[in-house]
């Protein structure tokens, strides 16, 4: 079966001062994703996760475009689509649920209005049928008394409250992914587990696949089947989340996994030295070994390609590539 | 067993609720803090976790004397820092310091890094320029920047940088306490890693102690010596960090722990009982604070407010259930 997503080797542009300037922000990005599955985009501040995000939705600010690959959806290219045509995917198709829910809710429209957007627009429902939608939206993502409720206004609804209607017009569409970037950020402890269960429920009863932007490995563990990670614009270790945080490959995902720091446990964590790169003064080769602690002189030199460890589970790195390679020799010895 | 560095005993702090009219009425009062007690000893880490609007910054902000307690004390080396004034107050003010959690809003972009740590000094101290300067150098490499950046402006530095910037200007005064609220929420997670591993070694050469305050249970936990659990403004639980995450004993806690994200797949916790959000401080549920939301609660619960007490050694809860 096709997957439902297929995002091959996407590289997304920020050109500035009348082009002199490019920032590499995606740089050869593939990953796929199944109907029903749920992805975790995975690293910190800057490292283009969600340029990556807003070229499948095709929102990117005027600075960016998409100078090469494909960004195939349910058997359609999405980079060959016109504005207006990407219209008809964004919110029917593919839905989006950004951090901040007061700044995706419009103050001056009832939350009625707003869940129903969606549903009127893509779907086609109006009237009575429309309000026994919203109700049902609404009691979906657990809002009590929804039909008092859809007649509120956002600033009337707590913060959790809000998170779980922009949830609502997301799924207003039926939508066959979502993408949700950074959706609990704001969120207190406990309303943060609410909100994921709430998530884990929805996807289960309607089968859409999720692809969950985040730094949080925390939530990746809890929510995600399959994780990529990302840095320096380049995905350079995806597989299964099982698989990665049992036996990561990469020098970087390890030293993620080494940082977040454990319950009940007083190990002293790994700092990564230094910081994540500035995406427009790259380091040659590899553009995390000025900060590995496994870099060989290889390293600085080339960049280095994808190794394959398994089916869908790639490290780009050259530490990998050997390890791929010795256990290639051994095996044909 | 040694004198604590900073006790408080009761501490409370009602904000007043006013009509919006000319009269400005006072019809409400908030109660965010309410009868908190803790002592913090020399060298150690308290932990002060709880959700938002729980009272946790502004307890840290009564601590700073930022704001007023309502009632209670705050002692600090035996006096009550509430009754000092002139050179003492001055005294307490050089030993208590602050990290806050935006690194870019707490540094004034108008003035070189040097300025802004070496400030303190102008003030506390009859140090002469070259010795501020000096002074200025050694902890920045304490923090572990290199001496020359003290020349820089706060915008040519990165959000890690910045927040070492900051407990630079936190530690320059000898201080004796610092108040970190939420210090390490804003940052990535390597540069997380890197501020907590500097906090914990500058604990271990200079003695200092923290208030270290975050809604991130691993984060609290793993940096902690003890862990004080706040709901509703009310202190809830207080215990050592490992017997907290371990055996947790008020259900509020046990809540927060089930809700706590997974370090990995594998690490299942049990399903979040908890339902609804914080109720409004303005109007807080009757007896104990916690029993409209508790999945334990008792007829009792909504009469009697409970006490917080020893129910194991050192471990403190305030829950009719024990």
């Amino acid at each position: 079966m096709a997957p439902l997503l297929e995002v091959s080797d996407l590289r997304t542009h920020f050109t500035s001062f009348g082009g002199s300037r490019v920032v590499k922000a995606v740089d050869g990005v593939s990953f796929a994703l199944n109907e029903g599955e749920t992805l975790g985009l995975i690293g910190e501040s800057g490292c283009g996760k969600t340029t990556t995000c807003l070229s499948i939705v095709g929102l990117l600010p005027p600075a960016a475009r998409i100078a090469s690959g494909r960004i195939v959806f349910a058997g359609e290219d999405l980079t060959r689509k016109t504005q207006r045509q990407m219209r008809r995917v964004r919110g029917r198709s593919i839905a989006m649920i950004l951090q901040d829910p007061m700044a995706s809710l419009n103050p001056l429209f009832s939350i009625y209005t707003q869940v129903g957007e969606p549903a009127y627009y893509h779907r086609n429902i109006r009237g009575r049928s429309l309000r026994q939608r919203v109700q049902d939206l609404l009691r979906s993502v657990r809002i009590p008394s929804p039909a008092m409720r859809m007649r509120d206004y956002p600033h009337q609804m707590s913060g959790g409250m809000r998170q779980r209607i922009v949830g609502a017009i997301a799924l207003a569409g039926g939508p066959r992914l979502i993408i949700a970037d950074e959706p609990t950020t704001n969120l207190d402890v406990t309303i943060q587990a609410q909100y994921l269960d709430l998530l884990k429920d929805l996807q289960h009863d309607t089968g859409v696949a999720i692809i969950f932007v985040t730094h949080n490995l925390g939530i990746v563990a809890r929510m995600c089947d399959r994780m990529a990670v990302m840095y320096a614009g380049k995905i350079v270790e995806q597989a299964s989340v099982q698989e990665l945080f049992d036996a990561p490959k990469h020098p970087y995902t390890k030293a993620l996994l080494g940082s977040l720091p454990k319950l009940g446990s007083k190990e002293p964590l790994y700092a990564i030295p230094g910081q994540p790169p500035n995406l427009a003064r790259l380091p040659t080769g590899c553009a995390f070994h000025p900060r590995c602690a496994d870099a060989m002189p290889l390293c600085a030199e080339h960049e280095p390609q994808d190794a394959q460890f398994g089916p869908g589970w790639t490290a780009r790195c050259w530490r990998a590539t050997q390890l791929v390679k010795e256990a290639y020799d051994r095996a044909s010895a | 067993m040694t004198e604590p560095v900073l006790e408080v005993h009761g501490l409370r702090k009602y904000f007043p609720v006013s009509t919006g009219s000319l009269l400005h009425r006072k019809v409400a009062w908030v109660r965010a803090v309410e009868a908190v007690d803790f002592a913090i000893q020399p060298g150690e880490t308290l932990g002060l976790i709880g959700e938002s609007g729980c009272g946790k910054t502004t307890t840290a902000k009564l601590i700073l004397l930022q704001e007023k307690p309502t009632a209670g004390a705050i002692v600090f080396d035996g006096e009550d820092v509430l009754s000092l004034n002139g050179q003492d107050l001055m005294r307490y003010r050089r030993s208590v310091q602050v990290v806050f959690q935006d690194p870019y809003s707490s540094l004034s972009p108008r003035m070189r890094v040097g300025n802004i740590i070496a400030e303190p000094l102008e003030i506390h101290t009859k140090l002469s320029r070259a010795e501020r300067q000096e002074r200025v150098a050694e902890v920045l490499e304490l923090v572990g920047l290199q001496p020359d950046v003290a020349k820089l402006f706060p915008h040519e530095f990165s959000g890690g940088q910045r927040q070492r910037i900051a407990i630079a200007r936190a530690l320059v005064t000898d201080t004796r306490l610092i108040v970190l609220d939420e210090a390490v929420s804003a940052l990535d997670v390597s540069i997380r890693a890197q501020i907590m591993s500097q906090l914990e070694h500058l604990q271990a050469t200079l003695g200092v102690s923290y208030l270290f305050i975050g809604h991130d249970l691993a984060t609290v936990a793993h940096i902690s010596h003890r862990i004080a659990v706040m709901y509703l403004g009310q202190l809830v639980e207080i215990a050592e960090s490992s017997e907290l995450c371990t055996h947790p004993l008020h259900p509020y806690t046990q809540a927060l722990l089930a809700a706590a994200l997974p370090s990995h797949p594998n690490d299942k916790r049990g399903r979040l009982t908890l339902s609804g959000e914080v109720p409004s401080a303005l109007a807080p549920p009757s007896g104990c604070r916690f029993h409209t939301r508790c999945p334990r609660a008792m007829p009792r619960c909504a009469e009697e407010v409970p006490v917080i007490s020893e129910v194991a050694s050192a471990h403190d809860v305030a829950c009719h259930l024990y």
